[in-house]
């Protein structure tokens, strides 16, 4: 549906000024046994039919993992015990998101075309139906922000998009280890004065390989039999290694 | 060096995981417990989700047991007819827990329930460890003869049986009492029950010292297998990698663990024991009380 928008749009505006052309380091995030987090290089060039304007070209890129479900809880003391009380569902939030601007925030897009495009972190976390006695909702909005801020997986980068002449941009997004599988969807907004002048969105795929789909896939699908080969290896290597120490010592 | 870890969704350093088996292993042989009580929190602290630390660390309690049982059974320490006594008290526990987890899940209670039983068992089985334990401690050094065993209201229970290896003529039902409650356990805070098994069979049931662990360690194998296919079937939340890496440091732990707990008296062990179920629920008790740094916590589908 996003792409047949972004479509329409560009045949309706024939006589557009700049696109973007990009290139990505790599468009696949391979997570094998040994996988240690990844840095993906997003690059790119403006293309453009006439001379470029006098004010200067600001470039943000937005990289955001599977949308998920969650359940925010607020702790209070209770009997003197520390409970989780209140709760808020959250419908959808990025399991991953990175904002990378090549300004600082204010000066590189304006709150009204944050808004329409949902670019930065808060926009990006749909909250709605907070029960009744929660009068306070925002907060616990602003607590999944904090939290996975803390923990790397939300990321506000301002001045890290290195833009030259107006022409070439570049900017290197850190992916944490812990990664959820997933389509990550990337879009690059070219912005001037605060507006959007141009647009473009792709994907980058974050998949499991070898043992490690082939472990998750049976978990999955076989259950029963994932269950069973784990118990099999508990008691096989529980009963080799008693056997094994005897040895040893029978030695 | 790292390892990535295919349900749980994390990297973890792979000697890490292979020195927390390792000294969950030693426990086990030691003691006769099978550490879930050490391990699962442990988990949690590395960053594991409760939730696949829980099943995992049921699927490698069956490892190191098995490993320890295997020394036991040598020695003819195990008593296998109170084990199956015991055991089917557990699977009943096992599949009773299982429901109790799943409605507390949906209250969202979990983990305040798991912390809570936690600090309630550890703290009461401690308590009366420690002190029992240093008084016989005491009388042992003054050299003056152990109480003899008293009749109590267990012997006035019908339903009573013969356990030859144990040396008790005792009614069937506080054994399958036990397993019952050992199960519950089993299934809501992801051990396999033996720090509340192996007292009980002590002081309720009156079980000789030495057959105790070995028997224990029988129940404990049957009851985490059973946990570890209802998690695996219905939670998705069995990590193999992750229970391979700890099971690796866990049977080598629990062979030297074995090796130890000859030498020691049961008194010491028992000492050692009680001390060191005090200090994991002190420390779980103080996050309860302490007003934690963030208020909020977010669940996911995945997580508990």
């Amino acid at each position: 549906m996003r792409v047949l928008l972004l479509l329409l749009l560009i045949l309706a505006l024939p006589a557009r000024a700049e696109e973007v052309v990009l290139g990505l380091s790599q468009d696949t995030v391979s997570i094998s046994t040994n996988f240690e987090g990844s840095e993906i290089l997003i690059f790119g060039a403006i293309k453009r039919e006439t001379p470029a304007e006098a004010e200067p070209l600001q470039v943000v890129i937005a990289v955001a993992g599977p949308q998920r479900p969650l359940t925010v809880w607020r702790q209070d003391r209770k009997f003197g015990i520390w409970v989780n009380s209140d709760a808020v569902e959250v419908d959808a939030a990025p399991s991953f998101y990175v904002v990378a601007t090549s300004a600082p925030w204010k000066k590189a897009i304006s709150d009204t075309e944050d808004l329409r495009h949902q670019i930065s972190i808060p926009r990006a976390i749909r909250s709605v139906g907070a029960p009744m006695e929660v009068p306070d909702a925002q907060s616990f909005t602003e607590a999944v922000i904090r939290i996975r801020t803390a923990e790397g997986q939300y990321q506000l980068r301002e001045n890290t998009v290195n833009v030259r002449e107006q022409t070439l941009f570049d900017t290197s997004i850190q992916m944490p280890a812990n990664l959820t599988e997933g389509a990550y969807i990337t879009r690059i907004f070219l912005t001037r004065g605060g507006a959007v002048v141009s647009s473009y969105e792709t994907v980058i795929d974050v998949r499991k390989v070898g043992l490690e789909r082939w472990l998750y896939t049976l978990s999955r699908q076989q259950p029963l039999v994932y269950g069973l080969m784990s118990l099999f290896i508990a008691i096989a290597a529980g009963w080799g290694a008693s056997a094994t120490f005897r040895m040893l010592r029978a030695q | 060096m790292q390892v990535y870890l295919p349900i749980a969704e994390v990297s973890l350093n792979i000697f890490i995981l292979l020195g927390l088996g390792g000294l969950v292993g030693v426990l086990s042989g030691m003691f006769g417990v099978g550490g879930g009580f050490l391990m699962t929190p442990l988990l949690f602290f590395i960053g594991v989700p409760p939730a696949v630390a829980v099943a995992t660390g049921a699927n490698q309690i069956v490892a190191s047991s098995v490993s320890g049982l295997m020394a036991h059974l040598r020695r003819k320490t195990v008593d296998l007819r109170m084990g199956t006594v015991l055991l089917v008290g557990g699977l009943i526990g096992a599949a009773l827990g299982v429901m109790l987890f799943n409605y507390l899940k949906s209250l969202g209670q979990v983990d305040l329930l798991v912390r809570l039983c936690y600090v309630f068992f550890l703290g009461i089985i401690g308590a009366l460890m420690f002190i029992e334990s240093v008084n016989a401690l005491r009388k042992s050094r003054s050299g003056a003869p152990p109480a003899r065993k008293k009749h109590n209201w267990i012997h006035a229970l019908p339903f009573k049986m013969r356990f030859r290896t144990s040396g008790l003529y005792i009614s069937v039902i506080p054994p399958i009492l036990v397993g019952v409650a050992v199960g519950v356990l089993a299934a809501v805070m992801g051990v396999g029950g033996g720090f509340i098994m192996v007292p009980a069979m002590i002081y309720l049931l009156n079980m000789p010292t030495k057959v105790v662990i070995g028997t224990s360690l029988f129940q404990i194998i049957f009851v985490t297998a059973f946990t570890t296919l209802l998690h695996a079937t219905t939670n998705y939340t069995v990590d193999v990698v992750l229970a391979v890496l700890l099971l690796i440091g866990g049977v080598v732990g629990a062979q030297l663990g074995t090796a130890l707990g000859t030498r020691l008296k049961a008194e010491q062990l028992r000492v050692l024991l009680a001390g060191l179920v005090l200090l994991v629920c002190g420390k779980l008790a103080l996050e309860l009380l302490i007003r934690p740094s963030e208020l909020y916590v977010i669940t996911t589908a995945g997580s508990l």
